[in-house]
């Protein structure tokens, strides 16, 4: 019956264009590779892919806290600092301590569990705007990791440390392995277990998942704690990286991994986000920075560039979500 | 008499539906206009047209005589034509005058002119003859009923010719409603023109001149409200003869499945109820007398400051939601938007949230096919018309939307369940779907605890009454002794 072919075929097509629609920031990233390569091959050397994918590491174990936190309605901008902190304790630790590494890595990761809860509690409890509140521990943080080295970094990191970020197993560099390993477990997290499914009820209606029998407190706090734990792991790969316990390093990630977030379609009404689109995002940001420098773009070119894309991305989002009209187009409501 | 408003054939389509098909219509001025029909029948589509917040794919709207095939929201407000929305678009820190002002800029120099303004702001609103309504109170200080005034008053200080009221009595009291059937009449007096869209078609006859029906999309027919009945309009709203059927179960059992003994808190005065299983109480009252209060009470919702709750004959510990929904309570919110459905989730994690951990295993992994399984049992057994489980709950119908509601907890197997105005803005169809379900559960041993403004549902599908007045328990009844006298005596507080 040829009406009832045609009606599939039209199925079929349109499924298609959702698909596309649906994992669009995985094509812009192979059309900016290919525009990226066509200027210096040198962009899609194994050795340049894989540069990228280790300068990427940070940023996507970061991510995956800051999402869990974005999709249950919260929000940290402390992750930088906590970063920070953590690659000063784990300097003060492993050289002034001289601490075995496992012992280091454990304090580090616990320390920065405890901070994420109680930054949880505090804003689950006070009800303050979660940006707020966390710019201002930020600055607490930032202020604590100062103090913990008196205002000097503490170099000679330890080999078994730097190799998290600077070592590799075969030819694949450590940090891709762990940062994997982080994503994945997120990602069936997220998507297989009912307490991935209460994190994403809770960012989307908080009073209906309470009122559905959620412990909503409960799951916005342990939302902070896991987002604790990734600042720890993060922390630890940037003290691998940098080589040094400095209390300056990651001042940009957090903004680095919101923006990311944004363009890889996690919203920030809540309630909504993909690991693999958020990945995507992550991989294009820091694509982008690589591209950009390989092709000799000036560094401060570079900033206004990253920036717009934010923008853009967060224009888009918003389209998505509001009817908009746009210099004379308008731009539908997402149904 | 001539038409104020004349629409011509308009057509309004969104991806997949059609809102509007070829709808037509005359409004003559002075009138009052009533516009009903099912949910989704394209009421609100049609007072967006005339309100230019959205453009018809064809059509013409013809206002005080001249054509327009669109219009904007500047143009609509500087014809005259004010529109009174269900979710009001006022400013609550503000005050009652700048409300009513607000853009019109009325200054005495660099600042702006208070005095003028409030004073301009109480001569329109002392026609209303209300107590207590002063143009400098701040419009969160207001009762629901009185901000509606405010947006009423909004619409006369613009001087509108016509004004469309979209369910304007659903968030008041009797008395409340009365006294906005008394502000239409004196806004018709002064030849000003209302379209009143409706669910309670008992109103219709208090206060339209005529009525017009739609029904998906399509004009059926206007009469003069004189010259039809209720069941006539239902028939022409669904499109077949419907009647409400309430039912009539013997379910009750002397069993008592739930009972509070001096619970109170919550702006609630103790006072203790018993469920029986199988049975329907109503907590009846008007709107504010701690009916709703007095539920969240026995689902944890609220914090309780006294008094104790037993499920069958044990005591309760219930501090919580999730300690109700272990003892097997559910319930239905009153605002379902708000509280109810998780609007952009699909059907499927709306339905099974509440029993997600049950069909977990140890690790935490949620049991997919059980999942499936389970959403589509109930989708099935309440009739929930979507295309498939996956459908955000946010593109629903608002019965379909209620129904997945009440699915979540017939998931869980709940013995208690309490509905807070569980019909409220749905269609007369889906009401009749849901008076069906209570009574099956009911007879299935269900204890149900049913909070409604509608009285004639309240007496036709409860057992037994509990009527509340300013938060304390003013009296209580059997079936066989139900009147509708007695029951406002109770809920009026003599």
């Amino acid at each position: 019956m040829p009406p009832a072919n045609k009606k599939k075929e039209v199925l079929y097509m349109k499924k298609a264009v959702d698909i596309i629609k649906e994992y669009t920031i995985f094509i812009i990233l192979i059309a900016l590779a290919i525009v990226f390569a066509v200027k210096n091959p040198a962009f899609l050397r194994t050795s340049n892919i894989l540069t990228i994918l280790r300068q990427s590491c940070i940023m996507g174990i970061l991510g995956m806290g800051e999402m869990s936190l974005i999709v249950v309605g919260g929000l940290n901008l402390s992750m930088g600092a906590c970063v920070a902190m953590s690659s000063v304790l784990i300097a003060i630790l492993s050289v002034h301590m001289e601490l075995p590494w496992p012992v280091v890595i454990l304090l580090t990761v616990l320390l920065n569990i405890a901070v994420g809860f109680l930054t949880g509690v505090i804003i689950n409890k006070t009800k303050i705007v979660p940006m707020i509140g966390t710019m201002a521990l930020s600055t607490i943080i930032s202020g604590a990791a100062y103090l913990m080295c008196g205002g000097l970094p503490i170099s000679g990191i330890p080999d078994s440390i730097k190799v998290f970020y600077q070592g590799s197993i075969g030819f694949l560099p450590v940090p891709i392995i762990l940062a994997a390993v982080i994503i994945i477990i997120m990602g069936i997290m997220f998507k297989y277990t009912y307490f991935g499914r209460y994190i994403f009820a809770t960012g989307s209606n908080r009073e209906a998942a309470r009122l559905s029998g959620i412990n909503a407190d409960s799951v916005f706090i342990a939302a902070y704690t896991i987002c604790g734990a990734m600042c720890g792991i993060a922390g630890l790969l940037m003290a691998g990286r940098v080589g040094s316990g400095n209390p300056t390093s990651g001042s940009t990630l957090d903004m680095d991994v919101l923006s990311a977030l944004v363009i890889g379609g996690v919203s920030f009404l809540g309630g909504e986000g993909k690991v693999t689109k958020a990945v995507g995002g992550i991989l294009l940001i820091t694509m982008l920075t690589n591209g950009l420098t390989l092709a000799g773009v000036n560094e401060y070119v570079q900033m206004v560039i990253t920036g717009s894309v934010f923008l853009l991305a967060v224009v888009l989002d918003s389209i998505q979500h509001n009817s908009l009209n746009l210099f004379g187009i308008h731009f539908k409501k997402k149904a | 008499m001539e038409n104020i408003l004349e629409i011509h054939d308009l057509v309004k389509t969104y991806p997949g539906v059609t809102a509007l098909d070829k709808f037509s219509l005359e409004v003559r001025r002075g009138e009052c206009h009533a516009l009903v029909g099912e949910n989704g029948a394209g009421k609100s589509t049609l007072i967006k047209s005339i309100a230019g917040a959205i453009t018809p794919d064809s059509g013409t709207i013809v206002f005080e005589g001249k054509e327009y095939s669109e219009l904007t929201p500047a143009l609509s407000k500087e014809l005259g034509i004010g529109v009174i929305y269900q979710e009001f678009n006022l400013c609550p820190p503000l005050s009652v005058a700048e409300n009513i002002y607000l853009g019109e800029h009325l200054t005495k120099g660099l600042f702006q002119n208070e005095k003028l303004m409030n004073k301009k702001a109480q001569e329109i609103l002392d026609q209303f003859k209300v107590e207590n309504l002063k143009a400098s109170a701040l419009v969160r200080t207001l009762p629901t009923a009185y901000q509606q005034l405010v947006e009423i008053a909004k619409t006369i200080a613009k001087s509108a010719k016509l004004v469309i009221m979209d369910e304007p009595t659903a968030p008041l009291t009797d008395r409340e409603v009365q006294v906005l059937f008394r502000i239409i009449k004196e806004l018709k007096e002064k030849g000003i023109t209302i379209i009143y869209i409706s669910h309670r078609l008992d109103e219709l006859y208090e206060v339209a001149d005529r009525v017009t029906v739609m029904r998906d999309g399509c004009y059926i027919t206007t009469q003069e409200t004189k010259d039809v009945t209720k069941d006539q309009l239902i028939a022409y709203m669904v499109g077949r003869e419907l009647k409400k059927n309430f039912g009539r179960r013997n379910t009750e059992t002397s069993e008592i499945l739930l009972e509070t003994r001096d619970l109170g808190g919550n702006g609630v005065k103790p006072f203790s109820l018993q469920l029986h299983k199988g049975e329907v109480l109503g907590l009846g009252g008007l709107v504010g007398a701690g009916r709703t209060e007095y539920a969240q009470l026995i689902f944890g919702a609220a914090r309780k400051e006294c008094g104790e709750i037993y499920i069958n004959g044990e005591k309760a510990d219930i501090r919580s939601p999730r300690d109700a929904v272990k003892a097997g309570i559910g319930m239905v919110p009153e605002d379902r938007k708000l509280n109810g459905a998780l609007l952009r989730m699909n059907i499927r994690e709306n339905i099974v949230l509440p029993i997600l951990k049950r069909i977990s295993n140890r690790a935490g992994f949620v049991n997919s096919r059980q999942e499936r399984d389970i959403t589509n049992e109930e989708i099935q057994a309440l009739r929930i018309k979507t295309p498939s489980a996956e459908q955000k709950v946010n593109n629903l119908s608002g019965g379909n939307q209620q129904k997945v509601v009440l699915a979540k907890w017939l998931a869980n197997d709940c013995r208690v369940l309490i509905l807070d105005e569980p019909t409220r803005g749905i269609d007369v169809a889906a009401k009749q779907e849901i008076y069906n379900l209570i009574n099956e559960l009911a007879s299935k041993g269900c204890g149900i605890i049913m909070i409604s403004s509608d009285m004639e549902e309240l007496i036709g599908i409860t057992d037994r009454m509990l009527i509340l007045y300013e938060g304390k328990l003013t009296g209580q009844l059997e079936r066989a002794e139900y009147t509708q006298e007695k029951i406002l005596t109770y809920a009026s507080g003599e």
